[in-house]
């Protein structure tokens, strides 16, 4: 057992070295499809976020003790995203979170799951399923809105507000974390398709942008 | 495109959605006791109702729960939604609903 532990400590330190994230191949595309000015917008990726996922029973004391590694509430309703200090956790379900942070994910991994005793309920580490897009700027909303079915009205979808939805039919979470700023977070497979999705769905917007030059006198 | 309400995440699209059939359809008690006719009707055998019907469905694309839902399968209108395992509603099927269905309402 030593051993192996052993083991797996040299290969961490080697893996991270060589990871590679799910979209880093399409870094160039993101950087050339994003627009500046006012009716701008901007993706990229953001790789390697620790996210582990929460199945426990709200209120109960298997949940309150995750709420103390955790250092926040988990959240109530449907939406919703408790945060403390560099800490998110996502409304996914009644009794499904997502905790997404930096910090590093085994060892928020570990101290949950020895919060969750054998109670019922589960923690998993879940950062390599999704990664994660930004995609900010005043026109993030109309690239959303051609593929996403969810009215995205400031009026309606708030900001810091996080839903499971679907965008250019693809399963992700859409959590607005600003005005004009939102995450999005495909499942890994998902990342080429939607990323390549979003680049072209900016491309308009770049388009209009060329366009406005060349009318200038 | 028709919208459900979802008990835990309120008005989505029909495709989030996934269907689950008849609701209440409880299961054997003693599945071992039945014949194969008992076990088939079971399995197969539904109601084909016109009007209001008892159904369950699944937000398979949100919160991942299941819950069952009253609807019209003529107007295709939802008249309840309410939580899986609860005694299904009272809810009478209107004139209103019955018009439209005679005027070719269907969908
Ligand atoms: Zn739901």
């Amino acid at each position: 057992m030593a051993e192996l532990t052993l083991v797996e400590s040299n290969a961490t330190s080697d893996l991270s070295a060589l990871r590679r994230s799910p979209a880093a191949h399409l870094a160039e595309l993101f950087e050339g499809a994003s627009v500046e000015g006012e009716r701008g917008v901007g993706l990229r990726e953001i790789p390697f976020q620790t996210m582990v996922g929460l199945r426990v029973t709200q209120a109960s004391d298997a949940a309150q003790r995750l709420e103390k590694v955790l250092g926040t509430l988990l959240p109530d309703a449907h939406g919703r995203v408790t945060a403390e200090s560099g800490r998110s956790v996502l409304w996914l379900g009644p009794d499904e979170f997502l905790v997404v942070t930096d910090e590093d994910h085994s060892q928020l991994t570990r101290a949950l799951t020895e919060a969750l005793q054998a109670d019922h309920g589960s923690v998993v580490d879940l950062s390599a399923n999704r990664t994660t897009f930004e995609l900010i700027g005043p026109s993030a909303r109309e690239v959303l809105e051609k593929g996403c079915p969810l009215d995205l009205h400031p009026r309606v979808f708030k900001e810091g507000t996080a839903v499971n939805t679907n965008i250019g039919h693809v399963p992700v979470i859409l959590w607005k974390t600003a005005p004009e700023s939102y995450r999005i977070y495909p499942r890994s497979s998902f990342a080429d398709y939607l990323g390549r999705w979003l680049a072209d769905a900016m491309g308009e917007f770049a388009a209009l942008d060329q366009f406005a030059v060349l009318e200038t006198p | 495109m028709i919208q459900i309400q979802c008990p835990n995440c309120g008005p989505r699209d029909e495709t989030e959605f996934h269907y689950g059939g008849q609701a209440h359809v409880a299961y054997p008690e003693n599945p071992d006791a039945l014949s194969d006719e008992e076990w088939a009707r079971y399995l197969f055998y539904r109601e084909n109702t016109k009007g209001q019907y008892a159904e369950r469905w699944s937000h398979s694309g949100g919160c991942r729960k299941w819950f069952n839902a009253i609807r019209d399968t003529v107007t295709y209108r939802i008249s309840a939604v309410y939580p899986a395992g609860a005694p299904r509603p009272d809810i009478a099927s209107t004139q209103a609903e019955t018009n439209n269905a005679a005027a070719g309402g269907t969908k």
